[in-house]
């Protein structure tokens, strides 16, 4: 984990002679950023489907959030296909939003140990929501409470 | 002391920066906060494992109004995130794309806003009954 991040390279400047308009936008040169930035537009993609979806289906759509209980959570993961959509959305929306979380640290938390302590906060309350997801998510038995609904 | 007029442009004018410049804040707003909400929300998912009673319990912050409007306010936020995430994948991987940023980001910002208009209709429809004003 790139905890110790280093200040972002600034933007050249356009090539005498050039139109002035650079084409593109600046992109890591490689090591961990590169990766981090190729994780963040791959994780999107599939994000734009698994999150939007989740988020139409479940505030928007068929009476929204009214629907939304026990017994609506116990039929959907039910279903080895929603549950493996809800397990792939945890894994990549935690580490997107928390790799996005550093990005941000490292513009506003300038002290080095400060910018440290921060992000290693938001891995530890990844990893443990990580793991506190995934748990509900795959041993969850609505079976338990039957006949109690 | 030599006095230097200040130029009106100075003083009187509002810096309105570019469409990519406000996409960009915009971005960082909604990420933060969809993030922040991930947080809560796996924690309030997790209680379904302690039975209906608790779940139910904790599902119950929906029916009031101005948790509805967060409600809002967060499917407004993932629908502009990924909207402006595929526009900056078009930048990213097709730069020729830069070009038409001016373009790219009106169509980003129109296009979330047609889809709001339902989106807060039906959202909104849902407050207003809850109030029972309709």
């Amino acid at each position: 984990m790139a905890v110790e991040t280093k200040e972002r390279v600034p933007v050249p400047a356009p090539r005498p002679g050039g139109t002035g308009v650079r084409a593109g936008r600046e992109r890591p040169s490689g090591g961990f950023e590169l990766w981090a930035w190729l994780f963040m537009r791959i994780s999107g993609l599939v994000l734009l489907f698994l999150a939007v979806g989740h988020v139409l289906i479940m505030h928007v759509l068929d009476e929204g959030i009214d629907r939304v209980n026990f017994d609506f959570v116990a039929v959907r993961w039910d279903d080895v296909f929603w549950q493996t959509w809800d397990w792939a959305m945890l894994s990549l929306a935690l580490v997107h939003g928390i790799n996005g979380l550093r990005v941000v640290v490292q513009d506003y938390v300038r002290p080095a140990g400060a910018r440290f302590a921060v992000n290693m906060a938001f891995y530890t309350l990844g990893f443990i929501l990580f793991v506190l997801g995934t748990v509900v998510v795959f041993t969850f038995d609505a079976g338990k409470w039957a006949g109690a609904v | 002391v030599t006095h230097v007029a200040k130029r009106k442009s100075d003083v009187g004018t509002l810096y309105r920066g570019s469409p990519g410049q406000w996409s960009w804040i915009a971005h960082r707003i909604t990420g933060v906060a969809i993030v922040l909400f991930l947080f809560v929300h796996i924690v309030d998912t997790a209680v379904v494992g302690w039975g209906p009673e608790a779940y139910d319990r904790v599902e119950s912050v929906y029916q009031n109004w101005f948790v509805r409007l967060l409600e809002l306010g967060l499917v407004a936020a993932v629908l502009y995130h990924a909207l402006n995430g595929v526009k900056i994948m078009l930048f990213d991987f097709w730069p020729s794309t830069t070009r038409h940023m001016k373009g790219l980001s009106l169509a980003t910002t129109g296009l979330f806003l047609v889809a709001m208009v339902p989106i807060t209709w039906i959202i909104g429809k849902g407050t207003l009954e809850l109030l029972g004003w309709i």
